[in-house]
């Protein structure tokens, strides 16, 4: 099967008074339909803006995708025009934000605004948008959604929230939802319940879809694959079960062993990663991750790695052969 | 004059605050209750004009011309015999249309160059933002009196005027507001579900930046009334035979000496006027500030 999604060594740069900063640069990774996909990374390494720059929403200025390409249903979204780009978005490609609390306006109700692409984008009556967000609400459990499509953003908890702006998302029936950061801001058991929902929902529409999230665990159940990234690269990429049995890159298993696990015993010790990720300004040269990094060598500040597969469908940007 | 109504309002979130809470704060509000109390007068005054009337107020009484207060008239008649206390109550009419009709005008005009500059930014921005510095320029009143005197004196004229001068402070609110509305993740939630430009800033924007514009518009109204008063004392108001405060005041003004009240009591109708739509502003502007909340006990 073709892939849905094909982006080709995507480079996003922001010019910003103080300089340059390659947000993304040279991002490469594919998606089939219907798959899950995670990227992975600390705050700042360039998943959210990979993911803004699918549906270029970068702000222009000071953003700018430069270079790379962004294949989807076989088109160059970068190519586009503006126009052509808005009926992909909300339409073929839809994404759910991080701040449940803001995502939503304030002074629309809740049905108007899960009505808002399908008006947007299939030309409906108002009337019968609203009667497809209450079957979307309903979708995605909101109870008594008949009634709730006339509340305010206000009258709903998080959770609700986030649920609504899934229905959002999956209005017209996209292809590709992407979810930036879907479940950061909620309980953790709401978080469990989002997650099933929306891996039950893409399972049952065949949507595939790109969470990004820096938990680890979230992307351990929910993801087919996973790419992890570090300063605007993608470090290591593979199936979910490869990344998570045999993380090859130094800093995907530095990752994994600062996540406290239950399964362990209190005496063993977290090993943090050293130092703090890297200032996008000044990225250290070769691989940006060498200052940190506690199997550096030579080459390590000198050639930046490309990636490299060390198994199938397993791929990693280091010169070392580390293993855990 | 209008820097004074921007400053007063610096841009900020519009508060998520019901309706009725925000009722309820302003009639908690005292002088916002004195305001609120004094518009209902006038508003009461301007639409039952012919029944609270005693006299029709162009019907001359040659008997008694200047007199001052009497049993017969209450307020004492004009220098052509006219019952006073009858033109003041058909007064409130021009004033309050004057008033109203203008504001609506610049609050119009305001927000949509206001939004259109917050949303584009850049080069527009630049561009309409200079515009407006330029017309905040211009002073008001010699404005008023050389566009008045071009396009020939009347009512609608001075709406006109007034329209075209007012939103300035208008556009400034509302592009401070959008600026900070746009950066908001439901402004971005909604381009990135394909709306479009026009949509976002009539279905986003301007619905969550109007807030401060309720506030800008109720001081402003007492602003245009005293305007028109001011116009009207130059002749390029209303028109005789309408009654009109501002040209009361000007013709009592000649008798000041015979019979103050002719002169008195419309420009007190003013005061009142303008008085009552800054308490309401006062008030509104703490009502929907929850910050301020409670505040407005202590004056």
């Amino acid at each position: 099967m073709s892939a849905l999604l094909d982006v080709k060594n995507l480079q996003t740069y922001f010019i910003t008074d103080d300089g340059l900063v390659k947000a993304v640069d040279g991002v490469s990774f594919d998606l089939r339909e219907g798959e899950t996909l995670g990227l992975v990374g600390e705050s700042g390494c360039g998943k959210s803006v990979t993911a803004l720059s699918i549906l270029r929403l970068i702000p222009n200025p000071p953003g700018k995708i430069v270079g790379g390409e962004i294949l989807f249903e076989g088109r160059d979204l970068i190519k586009l025009s503006e126009d052509e780009i808005r009926a992909v978005r909300g339409n073929r490609i839809a994404m759910i934000f991080q701040e449940p609390m803001t995502s939503l306006n304030p002074v629309l109700t809740i049905g108007r605004q899960v009505s808002e692409p399908i008006i947007v984008h299939r030309n409906t009556s108002k009337e019968e948008a609203l009667k497809e967000s209450i079957k979307l609400l309903t979708s995605v459990k909101i109870p008594a959604a008949e009634t709730r499509v006339k509340a305010y953003p206000h009258h709903f908890s998080g959770g609700m929230r986030q649920r609504a702006m899934i229905a959002m998302g999956l209005g017209c029936n996209p292809k590709l939802i992407i979810a930036d950061e879907p479940t950061t801001a909620l309980d953790v058991t709401i978080q469990a319940q989002l997650l099933e929902l929306m891996k039950n929902l893409t399972r049952d529409y065949g949507t595939a879809l790109i969470i990004i999230t820096h938990n680890l665990g979230v992307v351990a159940r929910y993801a087919d694959r996973v790419n992890v990234m570090y300063a605007g690269r993608i470090v290591e990429k593979g199936t979910a079960r490869s990344i998570y049995g045999d993380p090859r890159h130094p800093y995907t298993i530095g990752l994994m062993a600062s996540v406290p696990r239950l399964d362990q015993d209190t005496k063993t010790k977290l090993v943090p990663i050293e130092g703090q990720p890297p200032d996008l300004l000044y990225v250290p040269p070769g691989c940006a991750f060498h200052p940190r990094c506690i199997y550096a060598s030579d080459k390590c500040p000198q050639v930046v790695p490309e990636l490299r597969a060390v198994d199938a469908n397993h791929e990693i940007a280091c010169w070392e052969n580390v293993k855990k | 004059m209008t820097d004074a109504i921007t400053d007063q309002i610096e841009p900020r979130r519009a508060p998520r605050v019901g309706f009725r809470a925000v009722l309820r704060a302003i009639i908690k509000h005292k002088l916002s209750r004195v305001g609120i109390i004094i518009i209902i007068m006038l508003v009461s005054m301007a639409a039952f004009a012919p029944w609270l009337a005693p006299y029709d107020p162009n019907k001359q009484d040659l008997y008694h011309v200047l007199s001052g207060p009497s049993m017969e008239h209450w307020l004492g008649t004009d220098n052509v015999g006219r019952d006073l206390l009858s033109r003041i109550i058909y007064g409130a009419r021009v004033s309050l249309m004057v008033g109203v009709l203008s504001t609506l005008l610049s609050a119009t005009i305001g927000s949509l160059i206001g939004l259109v500059a917050g949303y584009k930014g850049g080069v527009v921005d630049m561009v309409v933002m200079r515009i407006t510095d330029t017309f905040m320029c211009i002073p008001w009143l010699v404005f008023v009196l050389v566009l008045a005197a071009a396009l020939g004196p009347g009512l609608i004229n001075i709406i006109i005027t007034l329209g075209a001068l007012g939103w300035t402070g208008f556009a400034r609110i509302i592009r401070g507001q959008v600026l900070m509305v746009r950066e908001l993740p439901y402004v971005e939630a909604a381009r990135a579900s394909g709306a479009t430009g026009r949509r976002i800033m009539f279905k986003h924007l301007l619905p969550n930046s109007v807030a401060p514009i309720i506030v800008a518009s109720s001081i402003t109204l007492g602003l245009f009334i005293m305007v028109e008063s001011a116009a009207a004392f130059f002749g390029l108001g209303a028109q005789p035979p309408t009654a009109s405060w501002g040209k009361a005041l000007r013709t009592g003004y000649a008798y000041l000496e015979i019979v103050p009240l002719f002169s008195i009591a419309p420009g007190a109708m003013i005061t009142l006027a303008v008085l009552a739509f800054n308490f309401l502003g006062d008030g509104l502007r703490d009502a929907l500030d929850p910050r301020l909340r409670g505040e407005g006990e202590k004056l």
